[in-house]
């Protein structure tokens, strides 16, 4: 059966700088977008003439205008995964499903993120309730959950989290251990907006938001736009950078997964999962490679527990022992067993709904990283934790 | 009633899906819905049945008595609504004989400290206006 193994490759990478909520005014997110865009091209050593095509991710933005803005000569193809961030590594396997297809030939995935006048932060919260400007509008299932007052995507992990702690012993210490390893990656990173060296007093003295997660659990609150383009392997051979061959994307789940933390009835067997456990396993069979091919694993980290559950359902540790798992330090750059999240993720970088990971595992695979994985070959990159789809991708160089 | 939301964030908007499960709970009464073709018990309530995709139901009364499945502290507020209802327990509670199926509510009245996974607890019930009433859950006392 044809598949995408190999086929595509990320030839171009680009962003801009990252903001503290709020403070990308007076830019507009769609501005942000383009010049997001544009970075990637020029990375790429392909301008917007070369471009035909969009693939985007919860809930995506305009195309159309992007492209009547940036003079797209032909977009042949524009489409998004449903959902929301689970979708972000899977927005690059959507790309080379295009490329692959023959739709498109240089498309690009993007995310661009301003939350001046919403937060993420609240995104359950009833609408019209004073800073609830991002909330869903009522709904027939979210009765049966907001009215508990779980209106925060944290508050609603910390009851995946609290069943983890339950049911394998996992406990806040190897919560601290993803906090403070990738804290440690961003006070190397020159654009990451926590540089401050974070240390294991100052986790457990730290404020309870939603027990038991607190303040250093949450990944930050940001602006900013990132972009990445995907064109086929053998054009990717006559560009700037060595390409980032795509091995393998998938994205899916469970149905009874579902809504996942809207809803609360996932079945018992993965309730404290992060729902990846059917998509980590279709990647793998399409790579024709084990966890223990991976040579740096870019987490999708909104909070930290999620990183743990995701570290078992890829494989890296049985399922149950990822607290362990990394209290022996396998996580940390440099010296692990599988560095996560060099680049000081969404916890201490920067939270652009999971596409700086993809950025970092670009680099990591030209060799380029500010905290390189020595000889890496293999990156994995995830989406959120979150309601289906989820999705991972698969690069190598 | 301690630790519940104040009346102006609970808006509910049931659907004809939902709508005998909010009836019952303005009477006191914890309803399931059941399918009526293979037994399969389902929350919320849905169109379909997962097990066996009927779409017939009947709605079966529950005493209320559950565990806690899972639960958060909410400590800090994200609307400044809710500030004076912390800190709030948010429980997942598994309802015994229905297959599984779970309700979210608050556990009111209790120092949260109190609160544990496996805590055996009853529903009772948050009048939180005319017509409107919201399950919560208090800890038994074995
Ligand atoms: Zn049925």
């Amino acid at each position: 059966m044809a598949t995408l193994k190999d086929a595509t490759a990320i030839v171009g990478v680009g962003a801009t700088p990252y903001y503290r909520r709020g403070e990308s005014l007076p830019q507009t997110p769609l501005e942000m977008a383009g010049k997001a865009v544009l970075a990637a091209l020029a990375d790429a050593g392909l301008t917007v003439d070369d471009l035909d095509g969009f693939a985007l991710y919860s809930m995506g933005f305009d195309t159309a205008l992007l492209a009547q803005w940036l003079g797209v000569p032909d977009v042949r193809f524009t489409a998004m995964l449903t959902g929301g961030g689970g979708g972000a590594a899977g927005s690059v396997g959507l790309a080379a499903a295009a490329i692959v297809s023959g739709m498109a030939e240089v498309v690009v995935s993007v995310m661009t993120l301003q939350q001046a006048a919403s937060r993420f932060g609240a995104s359950y919260a009833p609408r019209g309730a004073k800073g609830a400007v991002y909330a869903a509008p009522p709904s027939p299932e979210g009765d049966f959950v907001q009215p508990s007052g779980l209106m925060a995507p944290g508050q609603m992990f910390a009851v995946l989290a609290r069943r983890h702690m339950h049911r394998y012993g996992t406990t806040r210490e190897h919560f601290c251990e993803v906090a403070l390893s990738t804290r440690a990656n961003a006070t190397r990173r020159p654009g990451a907006l926590m540089r401050e060296p974070l240390t294991r007093e100052q986790y457990f003295a730290a404020r309870m938001i939603s027990d038991p997660l607190c303040l250093y659990d949450f990944c930050l609150e940001c602006d900013g736009a990132v972009a990445v383009v995907t064109t086929s392997a053998a054009r990717a051979r006559d560009l700037r950078h060595p390409p980032a061959y795509v091995m393998a994307s998938a994205h899916g789940g469970h149905g009874r997964w579902g809504q996942a933390i809207t809803w609360f009835g996932m079945p018992d067997e993965y309730f404290a999962s992060s729902g990846h456990r059917p998509v980590a396993q279709r990647l793998y069979r399409m790579a024709g490679i084990g966890p223990g091919d991976v040579d740096v694993a870019l987490l999708y980290d909104h909070f930290s527990p999620m990183v743990l559950m995701q570290l078992e359902d890829y494989g890296f540790c049985p399922v149950g022992e990822s607290g362990p798992f990394v209290a022996d330090g396998n996580i940390r750059w440099p010296g692990g067993s599988i560095p996560v999240n060099t680049h000081g993720g969404n916890l201490s970088e920067a939270y652009i709904i999971g596409m700086t990971h993809v950025v970092e595992a670009v680099e990591q695979l030209r060799g380029t990283a500010v905290n390189q994985v020595a000889g890496a070959r293999v990156a994995l990159v995830t989406g959120g934790p979150a309601s289906i789809p989820v999705s991972a991708l698969l690069l190598h160089n | 009633m301690r630790g519940v939301l104040p009346p102006e964030v609970i808006n509910l908007s049931p659907n004809v899906w939902t709508e005998p499960f909010w009836r019952a709970a303005a009477e006191h009464r914890l309803v399931v819905p059941r399918c009526t073709a293979c037994g399969t018990y389902r929350l919320p309530p849905s169109p379909f049945c997962f097990a066996c995709r009927s779409q017939a139901v009947e709605w079966v009364e529950h005493p209320g008595t559950g565990t806690i499945y899972s639960f958060t502290v909410i400590r800090h507020a994200v609307i400044p609504q809710v500030r004076d209802a912390l800190p709030l327990v948010a429980a997942v509670v598994e309802l015994p004989g229905t297959g599984g199926c779970r309700l979210v509510g608050n556990v009111v009245d209790t120092d949260p400290e109190a609160v544990a996974v496996g805590a055996p607890v009853t529903t009772d019930w948050y009048d939180v206006r005319e017509g409107t009433t919201v399950p919560v859950f208090r800890l038994r006392v074995p």
